[in-house]
């Protein structure tokens, strides 16, 4: 299991992902962050430039981290209902 | 209609300046997220799952075609080119920019419309029959009384940080088409020997806790109404539970008081309240009765209808009504297309509505709590030009009321709140019953999806109730049947052990299927086949 740190973009409400040297729309870019946490979380909330960061438990694929949960990966994708909507139209 | 005066218009506009400096303020880091959010909130914006949504309130339900042209254009400039109508006659849009939020929140303004109240703990946007004004069974039109609610309750200085939310229905009618036993205030508008009146029932609601209303007033003269409304009110904010927000609605102070001992205090406080004449004068009333005048009817206008075309004469006998002028109907116009999205309008449909609504219906449209709009006051004469129009736009399917005109929450496609998804379930079923004739022989059936237990797909209130749940990260179903907000209100009961997203489809379809072989007669709805033989053939369907 490999943990992502996640949030929304404080402007646009868009929901990106820590890549480990900066944010990114793309779930594919995530990265996992490690044991280090508490002051990753800390950084982005002290920063607030990103709404909502939240901890996120996945699983490293092929094709990048597939979040554990399917809310998880309903943010990353976008709406089931409408994948012409989704940031990688399906 | 309703117009904004002076001051209604002065209140909007300053909110949006207000705003602007507020969400400058947070961009510029001069105020925290913690600090925003709650401003935020009164404006109607939420962070959801892929973005911020704003919730624009639709005072009961009515519209002009200006601003239903409005929202379309919000759809296209602001959003991503469509809108949800939502369970309380509000509109939603899902991905909306915080740093846009202030130019649409300006844009709405000027066709008198807003998004204050429509989150936090205040007294939400007052809801009311979709056929108000229109309908033949009503005593008057309640949508004077539910306007007169609207700005006593805007900015209410003593209600503005309530124990919880606070919903009102108001209704003129015996026939409950607003659900006013499921609010935390339902009002219906009733003759009494003395003059008009409301009878007023008190913590109804769904959610977590779902509890029908309880009747703590035969009748109160519309004179009083809000001094009575301000008691209860008054009653509530002073002894709801602020410590623990699943307990903080009013149902539960009803319930842990008694509805003897809650109205007693409403009643006690009132006598304190009642001379202090808070309620609006005479002329108020006849002032705002007087902007609800009846449309310009076109007195010569024919009953007759040629039903030669067969599928004009379906839509017609299922998603026409009854209009108190002679020569007029009532048309709703389903947003449950087959494969749609429930509640779900493009940009373009809603031109297209505003358009036919200034054409063929006194420029008024209706939103309604089942996610679909309606045409108030057309001439007979109209009604298949205008439903040819509707046809042509994906607009005119025939099902109201019917097993495909489901009620859907957003769920977890859109909802942060969301524990399971509801839209791709209601679109399943819709699929599975697609076609028209087992819909008609199955006749009346309402079945409503909430993705949550906050029940904004009013599932408690199902003939078939379909709750999403979390079951270790995956997606379940709980199914429950029996439920009705109309006048024979009822919450729906738990069947059994929930099931997978497929599972749910194939269990509604074994439960209708059953209904179809136990009932009494074509004639005998479903939910009077469950009243009367309860929940065990179902079960013996569904589990075997």
């Amino acid at each position: 299991m490999i943990r992502l740190l996640t949030g929304n973009i404080l402007e646009t409400g868009d929901v990106v992902w820590w890549t480990g040297a900066d944010w990114s729309l793309a779930l594919a870019d995530a990265v996992d962050v490690g044991a280090d946490t508490d002051t990753l979380l800390a950084k982005t909330i002290a920063a607030e430039r990103i709404s909502d960061p939240t901890l996120v438990d996945a699983e490293p694929t092929a094709e990048g981290p597939r979040p554990r949960t399917m809310r998880e990966r309903v943010r990353g994708a976008g709406p089931t209902v409408r994948p012409d909507l989704h940031k990688v139209p399906a | 209609m309703y117009r904004y005066d002076q001051y209604d218009q002065s209140i909007v506009d300053s909110r949006v300046d207000e705003f602007r400096d507020q969400v400058a303020r947070r961009l510029a880091g001069e105020i925290t997220e913690d600090q925003f959010k709650p401003l935020r909130l009164m404006n109607g914006l939420y962070l959801q799952l892929h973005a911020y949504m704003l919730r624009v309130a639709v005072p009961y339900g009515t519209l002009s075609g200006t601003q239903m042209r409005m929202l379309a254009h919000i759809a296209r400039r602001y959003d991503r080119g469509y809108g949800h109508f939502t369970t309380r006659q509000n509109i939603q849009y899902n991905w909306i920019k915080l740093a846009e939020a202030p130019d649409l929140l300006a844009e709405l303004a000027t066709v008198e419309m807003h998004a204050i109240q429509t989150s936090g703990n205040c007294i939400r946007n007052i809801s009311s029959d979709q056929f108000a004004g229109a309908a033949a069974d009503e005593v008057v039109d309640p949508r004077p009384y539910a306007e007169l609610l609207r700005q006593w309750s805007s900015f209410h200085p003593e209600f503005s940080f309530l124990p919880r939310k606070f919903k009102i229905a108001v209704t003129a009618s015996d026939t409950d088409r607003a659900a006013i036993q499921l609010h935390d205030i339902g009002l219906q508008l009733v003759r009494g020997p003395d003059g008009l009146g409301f009878k007023v029932w008190v913590g109804g609601g769904m959610g977590r806790t779902p509890m029908i209303g309880h009747v703590v007033r035969k009748f109160i003269p519309v004179a009083q109404y809000l001094s009575y409304c301000e008691a209860i009110l008054r009653v509530y904010n002073r002894y709801g539970r602020r410590d623990n927000i699943y307990k903080a609605r009013i149902k539960i102070l009803v319930h842990e008081l008694g509805a003897a001992e809650f109205t007693r205090q409403v009643e006690a406080e009132w006598t304190l309240l009642e001379p202090l004449a808070l309620d609006a004068p005479q002329a108020e009333h006849d002032r705002i009765i007087a902007q609800f005048a009846e449309p310009d009817y076109d007195r010569a206008a024919t009953d007759t209808v040629d039903r030669s075309d067969p599928d004009f004469a379906l839509w017609l006998d299922q998603n026409v009504h009854a209009h108190k002028q002679p020569g007029y109907a009532i048309a709703t116009i389903s947003l449950k297309p087959p494969g749609g999205i429930p509640g779900d309008a493009t940009a373009e449909q809603m031109d297209l509505i505003a358009d036919l609504a200034e054409r063929f219906a006194h420029d008024e449209i209706r939103v309604t709590h089942s996610q679909n709009l309606v045409l108030v006051h057309v001439r007979k004469a109209d009604l298949h030009a205008l439903w040819t129009a509707l046809d042509a736009a994906g607009l005119a399917t025939p099902n109201l009321d019917l097993v495909t005109d489901i009620i859907a929450c957003p769920g977890l496609d859109y909802c942060a709140l969301a524990n399971a998804r509801s839209i791709p379930v209601a679109q399943k079923i819709a699929a599975r019953f697609a076609d028209l004739d087992r819909q008609h022989d199955i006749g009346e059936l309402k079945i409503k999806i909430s993705g949550c237990i906050n029940a904004c797909g009013h599932h408690h209130a199902g003939h078939i109730g379909i709750l999403g749940v979390d079951k270790k990260g995956e997606e379940a179903y709980q199914l429950s049947l029996g439920g009705s907000a109309a006048e024979d209100t009822s919450l729906a009961k738990i069947l059994g052990p929930a099931f997978s997203e497929a599972g749910v489809v194939d269990a509604v379809e074994k439960v209708i299927e059953a209904y179809r072989a136990v009932r009494s007669g074509p004639g005998e709805r479903f939910l009077d086949t469950y009243r009367r033989l309860g929940a065990d053939p179902f079960k013996v369907a569904v589990y075997g």
